[in-house]
């Protein structure tokens, strides 16, 4: 199935919100659902779509993401004509002088001109969801627009789309009007940025970013332009978390102990993909007492674990006890340790008799390879 | 000409193990699924990457669907190379017509010409039927310090078991004087693991004689190896320590999977220097509920457990429902268990799904299990079946409600 259309993700995003998990990784390769890194959906979202020529535009600390990603085999990305591109920026921004995404595609204009395909998806790497994008493909190309943003029906807040500018829609469907000013806009419908364009429309924007110095694709590319270019809206639905601060890591992490939200995330419509890891089996011993909980292979669980989620190669010793927390890969957690609404990083040790204990709806952060 | 290695391995993955009843009904031995996300012939596989042998042809000859397509190019074991790697040798037609591989040792007399194009100077031949680690470049060092011309891997066995293997007898040097095949009286209890190393020129001149005698079965153990020892080759024995399981019936293969959950299994499988590789499904994480009760049994990912699994292996993607109750049994990939199903002592092919209410034990009441219950893969045991015993057709079920089980 060939669909016309490449895919871009933007990493280049601010990531400091995510603090502790993002001191030594950008957001893209924050650990989510076990055994995933965040890019892995819009990723797999995309190859599902049939898209095969996939670019990540990376800005800063992108060693664990390159780590994970690798020749993209695991997402049948490792194809002789197009296939997975990581296009970190040609030349360093210190400081300040980083201006936006519609900047670093500039760098990397060659990559666009050389792409036989007429559509561009675009997204950022925080959006966890399973989706497939050929109905909105096809809604573009039925419209004739140039742009089409997605959007979000919102009834009562969810975390990550609080700020979110809302937009407003005529009833063919084109954004009748962005919201500048929070709260100016009376809608229900907060925009995502995920966007469907024209690559010709792409290229002119890029173009017009390096004469006016002003290099958002979302304000000075596609908001500011509402009245110049065709610009379409269209419903993301299912389930969605826009992961943009430690809290909503944690509450989203959380949703995925609902049975009916693994299903649906995990197999509905495609399959996610991640890089795969040799793990065993995931060990319980006799005295191993879990409920509600998710794990991956390769844990060994020897205590107690409730509401919790536990990545690959966790070890839980005897007389442990997890509750409400994420224990992120190959953490250890010894003997009558104690882990009450924690998120721990990778390579953490928590010694024997230690307890964490987070405050409700705000969780500890035990940052990478502590010993506590 | 390609570049020449120092050792090839030949893996024999042709076995049918027949003793395995319907587990081998579509797969050959080395592909029936074990230890909850592995197949037989991955133990083989890893050690060959482990011990740093990058060469491996792979014999195979009976139902070899699902082994080529778990092979594939060898990747999931770091065989996927430039030059040498994996390759899959089966049977072939020639100018003089073709033969099936007529043993162990004519399947690799009838590859002669794949070890040569790489010229080695020793061939290691494994087999794909065996649960063990083990590092054959140690056992090549030996082959190398000992000038032999053959070593053959020996193990320990209780004596009670000996006649139930090829056994060697060595002198004070480790020299092997005799060897006989399944004894009835043995003599000594070092058992063949079927594990050898040979020197290129020597197999390939054995290999030769062995063929052009109308009167052999073309076996290692029968044949090629008493024939060795006739002409006085050093055929040394080389002794190995460590976990050791041929799984050719069915209680050995269920007493293998029951091993891992044991309180020190002796087969360490979260050792990460010597790793078992296997092809990963992609399969989110396992998910176990608020009244599951899971203790004393591995898990892999892609399951949904609801229910209470106790000292068994769950598969990938096996769905267990409320209440249903899991004893002491290995159930293979996406498995569905209906609601309050008991299964006891079993081992449930991939793809079937057990009913609601289905008691698939053959422990009378109070009592327990006399015997391992075998469930065909793919297929639907309707609600309210009672199973007592190997289950290979689904009109031999009595008592059975045939409305689709689980959803």
């Amino acid at each position: 199935m060939k669909n016309n259309t490449m895919g871009v993700i933007n990493v280049s995003s601010r990531d400091e919100f995510l603090k502790d998990l993002t001191l030594h990784r950008c957001m893209a390769s924050v650990p989510y659902g076990c055994r995933y890194r965040l890019v892995d959906f819009m990723l797999s979202n995309m190859v599902n779509s049939g898209i095969n020529n996939i670019a990540i535009f990376t800005l800063n600390k992108y060693r664990s993401l390159m780590d994970h990603l690798g020749s993209g085999i695991s997402w049948d990305l490792n194809r002789k004509k197009d296939g997975l591109f990581i296009l970190p920026p040609a030349s360093h921004y210190p400081s300040g002088e980083y201006k936006g995404l519609l900047q670093i595609l500039q760098d990397h204009l060659d990559y666009f001109s050389r792409s036989k395909q007429k559509y561009v998806v675009i997204s950022e790497s925080n959006m966890v969801c399973n989706l497939n994008l050929t109905p909105a493909i096809e809604f573009h190309q039925e419209k004739g627009a140039d742009i089409t943003v997605f959007y979000r029906e919102e009834n009562g807040a969810t975390p990550g789309l609080v700020h979110r500018q809302k937009l407003e829609l005529n009833q063919e469907k084109r954004v009748k009007e962005f919201e500048i000013k929070p709260g100016s806009l009376n809608s229900n419908k907060a925009l995502l940025k995920l966007f469907i364009m024209n690559k010709s429309c792409l290229l002119d924007l890029i173009d017009q970013s390096i004469q006016d110095q002003r290099c958002s694709l979302l304000w000075d590319g596609i908001i500011n332009n509402l009245h110049y270019l065709n610009i379409y809206g269209f419903p993301l639905r299912g389930f969605l978390a826009v992961v943009n601060s430690i809290d909503c890591y944690y509450q989203h992490s959380m949703d995925l102990l609902d049975p009916q939200v693994w299903q649906e995330l995990f197999f509905q419509p495609g399959r996610i993909y991640t890089k795969v890891k040799d793990e065993p089996p995931t060990r319980y011993i006799k005295k191993a007492r879990v409920t509600n909980s998710l794990l991956a292979n390769g844990c060994l669980v020897e205590g107690q674990v409730e509401n919790s989620i536990l990545f690959r190669g966790v070890k839980v010793r005897r007389g442990a006890y997890i509750k409400d927390s994420i224990i992120m890969q190959k953490s250890l957690i010894e003997e009558n340790a104690v882990v009450d609404q924690a998120v721990i990083d990778k390579d953490v040790r928590v010694t024997q008799g230690r307890q964490i204990r987070g405050e409700k709806d705000e969780p500890v952060v035990v940052a990478k390879k502590m010993v506590i | 000409m390609k570049t020449k290695k120092d050792c090839v391995a030949m893996l024999l993955a042709g076995g049918e193990g027949r003793r395995l009843g319907i587990l081998t009904k579509d797969v050959a031995k080395p592909a029936v699924p074990f230890g909850g996300k592995y197949r037989i012939i991955d133990f083989s596989l890893s050690n060959c990457s482990n011990s740093g042998i990058y060469t491996v042809g792979v014999l195979t000859q009976y139902q070899p669907l699902v082994l080529n397509s778990h092979i594939g190019i060898g990747s999931p074991w770091d065989l996927d190379r430039n030059e040498g790697g994996v390759t899959i040798l089966p049977p072939f037609v020639r100018q003089q017509g073709g033969k099936w591989y007529k043993g162990t040792a004519n399947a690799i007399y009838q590859n002669l010409s794949f070890i040569e194009n790489y010229d080695p100077d020793y061939v290691l031949v494994i087999s794909g039927d065996h649960i063990y680690k083990m590092n054959y470049g140690r056992m090549i060092e030996y082959h190398q310090k000992t000038h032999s011309d053959v070593s053959i891997a020996v193990l320990e066995v209780p004596w009670e078991e000996a006649s139930n293997f090829g056994i060697m007898q060595t002198n004070e040097e480790g020299r092997v004087v005799e060897f006989q095949e399944k004894p009835d009286e043995p003599q000594s209890n070092l058992a063949s693991m079927g594990v050898y190393v040979f020197n290129w020129q020597i197999l390939q001149k054995y290999l030769h004689l062995d063929e052009n005698n109308p009167d052999s079965s073309n076996d290692f153990g029968k044949d090629v190896i008493p024939l060795m020892l006739r002409e006085n080759l050093q055929v040394n024995a080389y002794p190995f320590k460590g976990y050791w399981k041929d799984v050719g019936t069915v209680d050995s293969f269920w007493e293998a999977n029951m091993d891992f959950l044991s309180d020190n299994p002796p087969l360490n499988l979260y050792d990460r220097r010597w790793q078992i590789y296997t092809v990963n499904p992609n399969q989110p994480p396992h998910y176990i509920s608020h009244r599951a009760l899971v203790y004393d049994s591995m898990i892999n990912e892609g399951c949904l457990v609801f229910g209470e699994v106790r000292h068994s292996i769950l598969s990938p993607g096996v769905l267990v429902e409320e209440g249903a109750v899991i004893k002491e049994s290995i159930i293979m990939s996406n498995v569905k268990i209906g609601k309050g199903a008991r299964v006891e002592k079993a081992i449930i092919g991939e793809e079937t799904w057990v009913g609601e209410g289905c008691r698939i034990s053959s422990a009378e009441e109070g009592g327990s299990p006399s015997q391992i219950i075998l469930a065909q893969e793919n297929t639907v045991i309707p609600n309210y079946s009672v199973i007592k015993e190997t289950w290979e057709n689904i009109s031999k079920v009595k008592g059975g409600q045939t409305a689709p089980p689980v959803k």
